[in-house]
């Protein structure tokens, strides 16, 4: 039976696990304790829960339990390591290198740093969504401080090049933070081995509570420092003050023990049902485009754009499906997706876009019904559409002069 | 974002939906908006060249709900009107009858543009008409 709407958009959040959930309730009522209280035993036994949850959490990551920072969520960690990272070296340099297709957590504190005197350089990325390597190593200099490009896209769920990446920060002597929001928990990611300095990651998008996150933060080759963003009761090692959310970080815990348990037949799973998503769609419908590459690619996403159809009336369309539409025309700006400008993809095809992400609780035969609805809304909306009818009359569209208002 | 009921209403069941023969003399053809914009409407409408009246109108829009809805709508308000009557036709009619947000109120604007493009060129198209028979 299915249930509607069909939820598809588990790049926003994901619903809580039982499990986890299960995990959770005692620590709200009996187990109530400030894991800093460190004098009866409601204290002891919040922190020791906290303590077992930044294991479960490290063990996903291939770190260490000491660099696991516990935070609000990625947004926060996002700010804590590139501010935290920036206000530290400050004596060592004034550069920081990003990346267009960041999240906009990482976009607006390097803006927000360029105001305090930071400068910094936004990286392009190629048509397939993944930045140039060689384009990254030259624009390191003696002056750049840290890099910070994401690991898997939360548009686009293109995966950049983390270990190659981390491997040149790490040669030239520059950190490296990646958002790990949409990766971990998904993919295998390992800080040791693909070179990451600091690592943002949050536990609602893998079957967690909104709420808690976590920063990891290297501890030797190199020893990372910050200065704190939140000042108070020396907290998390210094680094974050704020009594802890102990349910929400228990629930983290148990989170990331179940994805990194489920993984192996996780990733396999939804790979090949985003692939019959994506292939039940292109055999039954001319000039839909892929946006960014499938070669290194997150295997629950799918972005599609729907030449000729606008993207706003298009999931009007499949109002049962819950997905997210690259175009943001409810905005009285019009702006289109920045991540799918930033592939070079014109402004028609970015205000076309849907993205799919596929997650834990996605079937079969919620992926056959999506195929079927997507094709028959676009169909619809082709025989509404004048630019498919001109298209279809021989017209180049490039050449109309349009009215633009 | 919510929809009105109306606006769903056009957008599941639009009204004269399709193309007239743009070469037809009697036919105006409006096309306004740009793809970049997010919007597109073609808005055709068939005069009676003896009486001036609409007697027929057609829609194609690429765009949000509000803006398909908007087209509908218009093709229904100006069918049986004489095209001075279209012509004086309000995007407030529009946004009125259809309940549209603030953020939406380009779509009316865009579906009045329409209007005036088709009617501006059939009226040019009736005076080359009259043009080239004189001259024959």
């Amino acid at each position: 039976m299915l249930k509607f709407p069909i939820y598809l958009d588990y790049h926003a959040t994901t619903p809580v696990d039982e499990r986890v959930l299960e995990a959770m309730l005692p620590y709200f009522r009996e187990h109530f304790g400030n894991a800093a209280s460190r004098n009866h035993s409601y204290g002891w036994v919040a922190e020791e829960a906290v303590e077992k949850a930044r294991k479960q959490v490290a063990a996903l990551i291939n770190a260490s339990p000491k660099e696991i920072v516990f935070t609000s969520g990625a947004t926060e960690s996002n700010n804590l390591a590139i501010k935290g990272a920036a206000e530290m070296y400050a004596e060592k340099g004034n550069h920081i290198i990003t990346a267009a297709t960041e999240h906009k957590s990482v976009l607006d504190t390097c803006k927000r740093l360029e105001k305090r005197g930071f400068r910094v350089t936004y990286l392009p990325v190629r048509p397939d969504g993944l930045i140039d390597l060689d384009q990254l190593r030259d624009s390191i200099t003696d002056k750049t401080i840290l890099v910070s490009i994401m690991y898997g896209n939360n548009e686009i769920g293109t995966v950049q090049d983390i270990r190659a990446i981390g491997q040149i920060c790490h040669e030239k002597g520059v950190l490296f933070h990646t958002d790990g929001t949409q990766a971990a928990g998904k993919i295998p990611v390992d800080v040791i081995a693909d070179n990451i300095d600091l690592m943002s990651f949050t536990a609602h998008k893998m079957y967690g509570p909104k709420g808690v996150g976590a920063l990891y933060v290297r501890r030797k080759n190199p020893r990372v420092q910050l200065v704190a963003q939140i000042d108070g009761g020396g907290h998390e090692r210094g680094m974050r003050s704020g009594t802890l959310n102990v349910p929400g970080i228990v629930g983290f815990g148990k989170a990331a023990e179940l994805c990194q348990q489920l993984m192996p037949e996780e990733m396999p799973r939804l790979q090949r049902l985003r692939d019959k998503l994506k292939d039940g769609i292109l055999a039954q419908l001319d000039e839909v485009y892929i946006n960014g590459t499938m070669e290194r690619r997150l295997p629950h996403n799918l972005n599609m754009s729907f030449a000729y159809v606008e993207g706003e009336s298009l999931l009007m369309g499949v109002n049962d499906i819950a997905v997210s539409s690259g175009s943001a025309c409810t905005s009285a700006t019009l702006e289109p997706s920045y991540v799918l400008k930033a592939l070079g993809a014109g402004d028609d095809l970015a205000h076309s876009s849907i993205r799919f992400g596929l997650g834990r609780f996605t079937t079969e035969e919620e992926i056959d019904y999506t195929i079927g609805k997507v094709v028959e809304v676009v169909k619809k909306l082709r025989e509404l559409s004048p630019l498919y009818e001109m298209v279809k009359e021989g017209i180049d569209l490039r050449k109309v002069e349009w009215t633009a208002h | 974002m919510a929809y009105s009921e109306k606006v769903l209403d056009h957008y599941n069941n639009p009204r004269n939906v399709g193309s007239l023969d743009k070469n037809d003399p009697n036919v105006g053809t409006g096309l306004v908006g740009a793809p970049e914009c997010g919007d597109v409407m073609k808005l055709q409408i068939k005069v009676n060249p003896e009486t001036g009246v609409i007697e027929d109108a057609k829609f194609k829009t690429f765009g949000c709900g509000s803006a398909i809805a908007s087209s509908s709508l218009a093709t229904e308000l100006i069918k049986g009107k004489t095209i001075d009557e279209a012509m004086q036709l309000k995007n407030t009619v529009i946004v009125n009858e259809l309940s549209l947000p603030p953020v939406k109120i380009h779509c009316s604007v865009l579906a009045e543009d329409a209007i005036k493009a088709a009617i501006e060129d059939y009226k040019k198209k009736a005076a080359a008409h009259a043009g080239a028979a004189q001259s024959a």
